[in-house]
This record gives structure tokens, sequence and C-alpha cells, in this order.
């Protein structure tokens, strides 16, 4: 599915006056994959995203889609078309003006225009609203209709900047799977912004996880769950205990691990007594007995005991007072809120990130 | 019972401040009513009323040197107002959109012309067209009106372009239309009502201005207002009522007209594009 | 390609872009309105402020000299009493405006909001026609032989027709009617905004209607009621062609003393004086106003 680099950032910067809002951004996205930008808000990815619309020059780097520079295109001259936030949808035109304009400023003829407004009008199932104007509709059609709109110039990519964001939760959840048959079928580069992980999750071939300005982590959705190559992406990504400590010693890739309160195992390759490592235990794997097992000696006490619909979540306190979260289906027999416990896990269950400072710059190059 | 009376006083509160705002209107309309009865008086002096005649209708219309003075003021109030609309709209847009250094100073003297009295605004325009020896007269007079009107319209468009979405435009230029082609088709179509607004509110202030006019009037070119101003003295002819009469119902009417068409063009624009299938 | 060489080509590019997206419009867009007040506006009123500290020559030109007289003139009983008189009609023009136009915007504003439209709009209507053949309408309702006269000597009110015309009462009359709109919506604006339910927590709070007037209304109407102050106070001192068409030449505001100087009299210099008299009344009572609300809630319109 995928091939050739369609848009590549090279050592991208951009200021907004003194804010450093990119920093050194180094992406490559591919020819017809969904790559999704994934962060928290304020951290750069709709800059990333207007720069590659052109509605933002990047202070320093260059920008290429398709192998060619861009930096010298206005935006009207790209051949990347974008899907707002706000919709954007010209008010003063109807949804059959709004889905033609791009061609019409393009003075094709009006045959044509009809024709492929049709085409679009199917695609997204909006037969029959061409006469409507854009307060007339709800959000999920308004969201359609900008989708046709920017689909109709047969862009090289397309961009999505939280195009969803404005829907409720159950048409979100449909408008999802609706734009990933879309991307499918037109086989169309999609470049997506969202804080919304489970969404990203949904959508994406890749998603590259943006903090600060910073690219943290760019691959697919499992091995980002999977492999958080930062403290950041473990964190931001699904939930997840992280506990900081030292190697003491290691044997065969299993690592006994020294806590501040406690002593763990964590299997890693590679890594060397003494070394500072970061451990992330996602809740659904953590688990806590009433005596300690091999290996292994975390104590803390039950906190809460809570149901969450499809599971109960325990809250267990550390010594030092840490939150340690875990996820049961069902809870522990005879265990209750007050009870001294261990905590462990399977050795394998857990990751170890590479890297104690928070934030480095783990960029897809390396 | 308490609650009737609670209720009575609040309706005999309720009627003494229709009486009152009845009053009010009364007050304001009587000179008007004045106006228009006279229009129809057979009496050149009016004081009294001496019988309908539509005789001043049509000097009006036969012989009347007052009539040319009315074409001066259209002819004036037109230009200034689409003057003052072009100045007004760009630079609305231009002052929100971009950032210079002029642009504070641009923008509190905009306040200038609404706030400080007429009087001085015409006597400053008067020494300034003496300073640079421009003759007094129809473009004096132009450039004064939009002087004033350009303020006026520009609060008008920053209301309106204070509501408007950025990103639209940014969607045309995304879509593949440059800039001038997003002006035209995005940006002064959303803005259309202000400028219609602004136009409106331009031509009823140039139209109806004695103050200005009368500092920077040449003698062989007068608005309508400072000819009436000058034969006040003396007492106006019932023409200039039976003018007065019409212009106002040429504004009504014109009112009363762009209602109607703007809720044809809302009604129409959908119906077209259907049959457009 | 390492990245100081793509620095440079950024820079490079980024000028050359900046004047096509940035400095070309704006220069297109902000460059008339720009023009047109600093020359048409913000020049003349400084060349005003010059010339008042400037001579009258003999031919009622401006001689080049300095002096003060132009201001020490005003000090002279006959111009000082113009200004008073101004003063006292633009005043008593204001507190009408003000007495009546209150109660009438606050009816308005509590109609319902398709109502008050058409209400407002009843009340612009006038401004439509002439106003000095309105004023003119005025002064033949209040003539000596008058429709007013006639209906209070027929009811034998009357028995010698009452003397109206030439009056200050009928300037303030005058100034009244054309003034009247501009002190409505300002009040109309900030009484419209005003939420009900502090009304009514003040009354749940056990206050009397009168008291939560005047210690909650009031109060919170107080930006557009220096609004409808100024918007009414300032025009009055200078609109001359009412006392013209009503005050049969006797009355004098500052507005008339102006106009004689510069399209009578030939005395630029004193003119231009009394108009810097005029903006610093101005000045004070925007001064005023910043003290009550932010400049930009002036705008009315």
């Amino acid at each position: 599915m995928m091939g050739d680099a369609i848009v590549t950032l090279l050592d991208v910067d951009k200021f907004f006056g003194a804010n450093h809002v990119i920093k050194k951004l180094n992406l490559t996205v591919q020819q017809g994959e969904f790559l999704t930008l994934l962060g928290p808000s304020g951290c750069g990815k709709t800059t990333i995203l207007r720069m590659i619309a052109g509605f933002e020059d990047a202070s320093a780097g260059s920008i290429e889609v398709q192998g060619e520079r861009v930096e010298d295109k206005e935006a009207f001259e790209r051949d990347v078309n974008t899907v707002f936030q706000s919709y954007a949808l010209f008010p003063h035109m109807t949804v059959f003006d709004n889905i033609a304009y791009g061609l019409t400023v393009k003075r094709v003829p009006k045959q044509e225009i009809k024709e492929r407004v049709k085409e679009m009008l199917a695609l997204v199932q909006l037969e029959g609203f061409e006469g409507r104007r854009p307060d007339m509709m709800s959000g999920g059609q308004k969201q359609r209709v900008a989708i046709a709109r920017a689909l109709i110039n047969n862009p090289k990519v397309l961009l999505l900047d939280e195009p969803l964001g404005a829907l409720d939760l159950k048409l979100r959840k449909q408008m999802q799977l609706e734009l990933k048959r879309l991307q499918k079928k037109l086989n169309i580069t999609f470049i997506y912004v969202t804080h919304d992980q489970e969404e990203a999750m949904t959508m994406s071939d890749r998603i590259a996880v943006i903090n600060n300005g910073i690219l943290e982590q760019i691959d697919t959705p499992k091995e980002i769950y999977k492999h958080p190559k930062t403290r950041f992406v473990a964190d931001f990504i699904g939930e997840s205990n992280i506990l900081e400590g030292q190697v003491l010693d290691c044997q065969d890739g299993l690592c006994r691990i020294q806590l501040e309160t406690g002593m763990v195992l964590l299997q890693s390759p590679n890594r060397k007594p003494a070394d500072p490592v970061m451990i992330c235990v996602r809740p659904e794997v953590m688990k806590y007995e009433r005596s300690p097992v091999d290996g292994f000696s975390l104590p803390g006490t039950i906190k809460d005991i809570i149901f969450v619909g499809a599971q109960y979540r325990t809250l267990i306190v550390l010594e030092n007072g840490m939150e340690i979260k875990v996820n049961r289906v069902k809870p522990e027999k005879d265990l209750k809120e007050g009870d001294s416990v261990y905590l462990y896990w399977e050795p394998e269950d857990a990751l170890g990130i590479g890297d104690l400072k928070q934030g480095g710059s783990v960029n897809e190059q390396q | 019972m308490p609650k009737h009376k609670r209720e009575r006083k609040k309706r005999i509160g309720q009627r003494i401040a229709t009486g009152f705002a009845l009053l009010i209107y009364l007050f304001i309309y009587a000179p008007i009513a004045v106006m228009i009865v006279f229009s129809f008086n057979d009496q050149e002096t009016n004081y009294f009323w001496n019988g309908f005649t539509l005789r001043w209708y049509e000097k009006l219309f036969y012989d009347s040197s007052i009539v040319e003075y009315l074409w001066v003021s259209l002819i004036i109030a037109v230009s200034a107002t689409i003057l003052s609309v072009i100045i007004g709209t760009l630079g609305a847009v231009g002052l929100v959109r971009f950032e210079f250094k002029l642009k504070k100073l641009v923008n509190q003297s905009l306040y200038i012309p609404i706030v400080i009295p007429e009087i001085v605004l015409g006597i400053s325009l008067l020494i300034l067209f003496d300073f640079i020896k421009l003759p007094l007269g129809f473009i004096a007079i132009i450039l004064a009106h939009v002087t004033f009107c350009v303020p006026f319209v520009i609060i008008i468009m920053r209301g309106r372009l204070a509501g408007l979405d950025l990103s639209v435009e940014e969607a045309s230029m995304d879509l593949g239309a440059n800039r001038m082609t997003t002006f035209f088709r995005i940006t002064l179509p959303m803005l259309l009502p202000g400028i219609i607004s602004g136009a409106f509110m331009s031509f009823t202030l140039s139209i109806d201005d004695v103050i200005i006019s009368n500092f920077v009037a040449g003698p062989y070119s007068t608005t309508l207002p400072v000819k009436i101003l000058s034969l006040v003295k003396t007492g106006l002819s019932p023409e200039v009522n039976a003018l007065a009469t019409i212009m106002i119902l040429v504004m009504l009417f014109g009112i009363l007209a762009n209602s109607i068409v703007q809720a044809v063009l809302r009604k129409r624009a959908s119906t077209v594009i259907k049959s457009y299938f | 390609m390492n990245s100081s060489d793509t620095v440079k080509i950024n820079s490079r590019l980024t000028k050359r872009r900046h004047f096509k997206r940035n400095t070309a419009p704006a220069l297109a867009m902000a460059g008339p309105v720009t023009f047109w007040m600093l020359f048409f506006v913000l020049l003349p009123l400084l060349y005003v402020i010059f010339i008042s500290f400037m001579s009258r020559d003999l031919y009622g030109g401006i001689a080049f000299e300095f002096t003060t007289e132009n201001y020490t003139n005003m000090l002279k009983p006959v111009y000082l009493n113009v200004i008073w008189q101004s003063i006292k009609l633009a005043f008593f023009t204001t507190l009408i405006c003000l007495l009546i136009g209150y109660p009438f915007a606050y009816y308005i504003a509590r109609k319902p909001s398709k109502v008050a439209a058409k209400l407002l709009m009843l009340i612009m209507i006038p401004f439509w026609t002439n106003s000095l053949v309105r004023l003119y309408s005025l002064g033949l309702l209040a003539a000596p032989k008058g429709f007013i006269n006639i209906v209070l000597q027929k009811l034998g009110l009357i028995s010698e027709p009452l003397q109206m015309l030439h009056t200050n009462g009928i300037v303030v009359v005058g100034l009244l009617i054309s003034m009247l709109p501009f002190a409505v919506l300002p009040l109309y604006a900030s009484i419209e905004k005003l939420d009900k339910s502090y009304l009514e927590a003040s009354s749940d709070l056990g206050a009397r209607p009168a008291v939560t007037f005047w210690k909650v209304t009031v109060p919170l109407t107080l930006p557009g009621i220096v609004a409808s102050i100024i918007l009414v106070f300032i025009p009055s001192l200078g609109m001359y062609y009412v006392p013209e068409t009503l005050g049969g030449g006797k009355i004098m505001l500052i507005g008339n003393l102006i106009r004689n100087q510069f399209l009578v009299t030939r005395n630029w210099p004193f003119g231009a004086s009394l108009s810097i008299l005029l903006i610093l009344i101005t000045l004070f009572m925007l001064w005023f106003y910043t003290r009550v609300a932010r400049l930009d809630e002036l705008e009315v319109f």
C-alpha cells in the first residue's frame, strides 16, 4: 500500500515572534498512507498542517511535495487541499456552489463541473442537498460537504485539521469509519490532525506523536502503543503507570530494577547495571496479591475500587504516595479498600522506556 | 385582592408608558406632518390651510430652480457614497488584517470626524482647501463628505468583520483561488450586508449635510440643504415642502424595495440551483 | 543540503514573498484610508491649531505673526456671553434629551426585539427628510399665526398669541428634535444589554422599584447615559443652522460665531481658536467618558 514519500519536511523550524513552535522537524509522509499528527493542543500539529497547506511559511527548513519544494508556491498553487476544523463552508453559497468552487475558479466547463459535483455528492452520500445552504445543515452534513469540496480538486494530499472535533461522540465514531473507507477507496494520502488518541488509533496507518514542537515518535498505532520510545508517548498514548528506577543486574535479558519503594523485574535487552530506567506498565497488565510474588517486592495499599462499567478500576498507593492504576474485569476476591497488597506483572508485559530525559529528540531517522 | 391590585397597577403603568412613547413620536413627526400638509396647501406663505392643490408639485416638475440643486446633491451623495464604501471597505479589512506603523494613529483618527462637532471638521477642511488652492465647490464637497462618511463605513464594516470566519478565506485559497478571486468571490459577498448598510448610512449623511457643505460649497455648485439654508430666512416656498415630501417617500420606498428584494433573493437561491439539474 | 543553507534560501524567499503576501495587499487596502485620515483629518486639524495662534491681516487673510490675541479675545463680554449662552442651551437640550430619552429607550428595550427594531426605525425615519425643512415646519407650527397658537386661542387658554419664535425655548426644542435619536440609540443599546436578572435579584433582596432603578439600573447603564450626553451635547454647541432657522438671528451658538468668522467677517484665526475651544470641550467629555466605559463602545450605530 505504501509507496514513495509524497510529503517531506526537512529540518523545519517555525517561530511565531520569539515563540519556537516547531523545532527541527523531520517528517516523511508516504504515498497513499493515512498519517495522523497526534498531540495535545498547542503542540504545533496544526501549524505543521498549515505549513504544508501554505497558510504559514516555515521559518527554516524545507517542505517538499512529490519531491518538489513548495516554499515558493502560494496556498492556491499547491496540490494539497484542506478540510478545516470549522468546516469554513462559504455561508453565502449553496452546497453545490461550495463543492464546485475549486473547479469554478479553475474555469472548468460547466457541464464537467455538474458531473463531478454529482459524483462527489454521491461519494459523501449527500445526493439531493445541492440547493441547501450551509446554515441549514447539521454538523455531520457540513462535514461531508467540506470533505467533498476538498476532494473534488483531486488533491495529492488531503489535510484534515481536527475535522470531527465539533461532532458528538456517536457521529464522530461513524465519521471515523467513513473517512477511513473514503481514504482506502480513493487511495489519497491523508494527513490528519487530532488530539484524540482513540481516533488516531482507529484510523491511522501511522501516527506521529508531536509534543512541544518536537516529533516524539512516528510508527504504526500498534508499535506506538506497545513500544513507546519516550515517556511522553507512553503517557499520552493509552493509560500507563510509569515507574522510575535503576538497573541492579541483568541475566538473559531479565533485569532486576530497584525502585524507590521496592524491587521489580523487567524484560529488557542490553541494559547495564546502574542504568537509569523508566518502566511503563499499562493498567490492564498490572497485577496484585496479598503476598509478594517471585522477584517482585513492591508494597502498596488499596485506596479505591471503582466500578466503571466494563471493568473495575483499583487505585493502589505506593509507600511514596504514588498512585498506581490497575484495571480488572473482576475485582480480586476478598480484597477491599485499606488492604495491604504487593504489586507485580509478567516481566514481558512491562516496557522499558529508553531514556530518562523527558522529550528527548527521538526522530524517525534515528 | 392583592393580586388584582398588582395587575391593575401594572396595566396602568403600561398605559402610561405607551402614552408617553406616543407623545414622543407625535413630537418627532409633527413637523413632518406639517411639512407634508403644507406641500398641498394653496397658499404661498404657509401659515394656515387655504385649500388643497397640487400646483407645487407641478411647479417642481415643470419650472423650478430648486430641482437643479437636488441633482447636484444627488450626484455628490452618490459619488461620496461610492468612494466612501470603497475606501471604507478596503480600509476596514486592511485595518483588521494587517499590522503597520501608522495603524494605531489611523484607528484613533477615525473617531475624530465622529465625535468632534461637524463645524470644526467643516472649517478645517475649508482651511485645507484654501491652503492647497482647491477651488470650493463640487469636488471639495465630495472630498469633505467622504471624510466624514468613511469612519462610519469602517465602524459598520468592522462589526461585520468581527463575526467573519477567517478560515473561509483560507479555504478559498486552498481550493485554488488567488487573492483577488478570493476577495471578490468570498470576502466581498460576505461583507455585502455591511457594505449595503454602510452605503445607506453614507448616502443619508451626505444628502442631508448642511454644516460642512456650507463651508466648502462654491458659488456655482451648492447642495440642496445649503440652498435651503439660504432660503430659510426669507421663508420657504411650498415647492420645497413638495420636494422634501417626495424625497422621504422615495427613501421609504427604497427601504421597502430593499427588504423585499432581499427576501426574494434568499428564497430564490435555493430553487435556482435545484433547477440546474 | 545542510540546514544553514536552507535558512538562507528561506530568508531570501521570505523577503520576496513577504511583499507579495503582506506588503502589497496591506498597501492596497489600508493605504487609501491611511492617506485620507492623515491628509483630510489630522493635517487640517494641526493647521487649525497653528492658525489659531496667527494674526488676521487687513484683507481678511492670515498674517503669519504669532499672537495669543485670538484666545484672549474670547474673554470679551460679547463673546463670553455667546459661549455661555451656547453651553446653557446645549446643557438644557442634553438634560431634556436624557429625561425623555431614557424612559423612552427603556420602553423600547422591554419590547420583543422585532418590535423594538421597528420602533427604533420609526424614530430614524424623520432623519431621511431634510432637517432644515423639518425645523422650518416646526417654526411654522410655533409661529404667532401658527397651528399651536390658533388651537390655544380657540380653546380660550390664551387671548394673545404666544411669542414662541426667536426664543431660547424654541431653539432648544429644535435642537431636541434634531438630537433625540442620538440620545435614544446609545441608551437603548445599554438598557437592552442589561440582564433582567440583576433587577430581579435586587427586588428579590427587598429593594423597591425606585431603589432598584437608582442602585442597579442607572449604574449599569451609565456608559449609555454618558455616550448619549456626548452625542447630544457636543453637536449641540455647533449646530448653527438651528438658531438660524428658529432663532431669528438673535440667538447665537458657538457654531454661529465660528461660522461668522469664516463666512462673514473673515477672521479665520479667531474662528480657528473658537474651534479649538470646541475641541477642548470635546476632549474633556471624552476623558470623562473613558472613566465609565471603553472608547470603542461609543460605536452605537
